[in-house]
């Protein structure tokens, strides 16, 4: 009986191992910066050369940062979802510029309209870097005290905006 | 026939430096660079995961090798630019994983899997030996074994 059995239990445990395994993103790395406090950056913003933004001034607030680049297709595929958001006010959303040309970039904005309050351009990957980027679009969510809460990789959906970022963002909120 | 065999060899050759890079400058300082290779190859690219630091062309790895090559000029030790990456990108990309708790399984797995191999089959080989053992031949089959080992080739004794 037994020489059946165990070779059928370690046949099942590894089809489950498998299993588990094949229903994972490689790709999706686990990013230590969760629930450590977002490294702070002083960039020019997009618009407006002349001035900068820095995370810093976000204190007291929970706020979206945006990874994006005009030369990123998938970009386009969670842009109208940004839009959307911005729209129902619900968290206000920061484009971090990517590696972008700015005429570029600025031409993108004019052709999928703007979602961000404002974004800022990383055109040496720099602040990218520093947040963990390696797959354009991410999106990570900070809060008041500044420390990340959330992120995703890669376009986010409408299942991640309602059942992840917006409730993170009421209980952050609260 | 044979000229223009060569030529036609020769053009070809030549036309593979059309494709070949413009050779990058291998910065100021090639003890540097030496170091930076070594470094890199140890690191996993985020992009291509399957390719090092070292040999990865995606965007992000030729920016995280001008990083690295910025934190070498300005002293800092190799310690501290695996520590700079890890802190961004996660133990990912280190491709010799620290020795931790989380880690042991990964460490110690295939010995622990190669010490029960071999208690497996220590335990099959002893039994078996136990089963040949348990049936010595009585003295009927020994006179008979004897009787056949000495008769000659070929001829069936009945």
């Amino acid at each position: 009986m037994t020489r059946y059995v165990i070779p059928l239990g370690i046949f099942v445990v590894l089809v489950a191992f498998l299993a588990i395994g094949l229903g994972r993103d490689p790709r999706k790395v686990p990013s230590p910066l969760i629930d450590k406090p977002a490294p702070d950056f002083q960039l020019t913003q997009l618009h407006d050369p002349s001035r900068t933004f820095s995370a810093a001034e976000m204190r007291g607030k929970v706020w979206l940062l945006n990874v994006w680049a005009s030369w990123c297709i998938s970009c386009r595929e969670e842009h109208p979802l940004f839009l959307k958001l911005a729209r129902s006010g619900e968290v206000p959303v920061y484009g971090l510029n990517y590696k972008d040309k700015r005429e570029e970039a600025l031409r993108w904005l004019q052709e999928f309209r703007d979602p961000y309050i404002l974004s800022v351009a990383d055109t040496e990957g720099r602040v990218g870097i520093d947040y963990g980027v390696y797959a354009v679009p991410e999106t990570f969510l900070i809060d008041r005290e500044g420390f990340i809460r959330f992120k995703h990789i890669g376009p986010v959906t409408a299942g991640v905006i309602n059942d992840k970022i917006l409730p993170l963002v009421r209980e952050l909120n609260r | 026939m044979k000229r223009f065999g060569l030529a036609v060899i020769l053009v070809y050759a030549a036309s593979f430096g059309v494709l070949a890079q413009e050779a990058r400058p291998m910065a100021d300082d090639p003890e540097l660079e030496k170091r930076l290779m070594k470094l890199s190859q140890e690191l996993r690219c985020l992009v291509c995961q399957n390719e090092t630091l070292a040999d990865s062309q995606a965007g992000l790895a030729v920016d995280l090798r001008r990083e690295i090559r910025e934190q070498m000029k300005a002293g800092k030790s190799d310690q501290e630019i695996i520590a700079f990456l890890t802190q961004r990108y996660g133990e990912f990309v280190l491709y010799r994983p620290p020795l931790k708790p989380a880690t042991y399984l990964l460490w110690f797995g295939p010995f622990v899997l190669l010490l029960v191999g071999l208690a497996v089959l220590y335990k099959y080989v002893k039994q078996r030996r136990e089963m040949i053992s348990d049936q010595p031949l009585s003295a009927d089959e020994r006179r008979r074994a004897q009787e056949l080992l000495r008769s000659k080739p070929g001829k069936e004794v009945t």
